[in-house]
């Protein structure tokens, strides 16, 4: 649909470029409330945006370069939750592990703060129609096939989303 | 205030941005237009949140209050 068609939904049109844990929150979240006020919603994934669309998500969280990044602990009382541990870059390169540690503590803060996972949020999306268009290009520098993604999954380029995005209401690059 | 009778309740007790929405749009998809969703939340983002979905998708907010320290929202399908 365009924009010539006045009884045309709004259109959201997004990028999703990222695939660490705290980067795969935002388009799925976008979508998903998108979808659910009736628009018509596009997520158009590429590089490392790409591995969001495996069966098997293992989106993880890195502090290395992150400087911003709080790291709360999600159990002990309210006071020692909401302390923000400073976490000195030396210590995040150097120790082995320390991803996977930054990566459940961040995930358990969420659920128990009542955030849906990426699983679920995805779901939504997926129930909600949201069209999810893996970027060929990338797929072949990464070596991905699409039987390498959840079947929903449709191929395409930079033209299939200009396309999208030129009728869009909203586009993002997240 | 005059009571409002639901047909249904959501509650989304617990739940953060953006399954509040989610859950409700789903919910008023099954439901006949007309009726009414009585839809309860904690997350403190939901009240401007449930205003924007009703602007977007037409479905009237009949009423946003809250009651139990817990945001409760009338929604009437369209």
């Amino acid at each position: 649909m365009s924009k010539s068609d006045p009884n045309a939904p709004k259109r959201l049109a997004l990028i999703a470029s990222k695939g660490t844990l705290d980067w795969a929150y935002p388009p799925f979240i976008l979508a998903s409330a998108a979808a659910s006020m009736g628009w018509e919603v596009g997520v158009f994934f590429t590089f490392y945006g790409l591995t969001l669309l495996k069966p098997e998500l293992t989106a993880a969280v890195s502090p290395l370069g992150n400087p911003a990044m709080p790291m709360k602990m999600p159990f002990g009382s309210e006071g020692f939750q909401n302390i923000n541990w400073a976490m000195p870059n030396l210590l995040m390169a150097n120790v082995p592990g320390f991803e996977t540690v930054a990566t459940s503590l961040m995930k358990q803060t969420f659920k128990n703060k009542g955030v849906a996972s990426v699983e679920e949020l995805r779901e939504a999306c997926i129930e909600l129609d949201v069209r999810l268009i893996a970027c060929q290009m990338t797929m072949d520098v990464f070596g991905f096939k699409v039987e390498d993604f959840i079947p929903q999954a449709e191929l395409g380029g930079a033209a299939t989303f200009l396309e999208y995005a030129a009728d869009a209401d909203i586009q993002l690059f997240i | 205030m005059d009571i409002i009778k639901e047909d249904q309740i959501l509650d989304c007790s617990g739940m953060l941005c953006p399954m509040p929405i989610v859950k409700t749009s789903k919910a008023i998809k099954e439901m006949e237009s007309g009726q009414v969703l009585k839809m309860i939340a904690t997350d403190a983002g939901s009240p401007p949140d449930i205003a924007a979905w009703s602007r977007q998708t037409g479905n009237e907010l009949l009423r946003s209050m809250v009651e139990d320290n817990k945001f409760v929202f009338f929604l009437k399908k369209k």
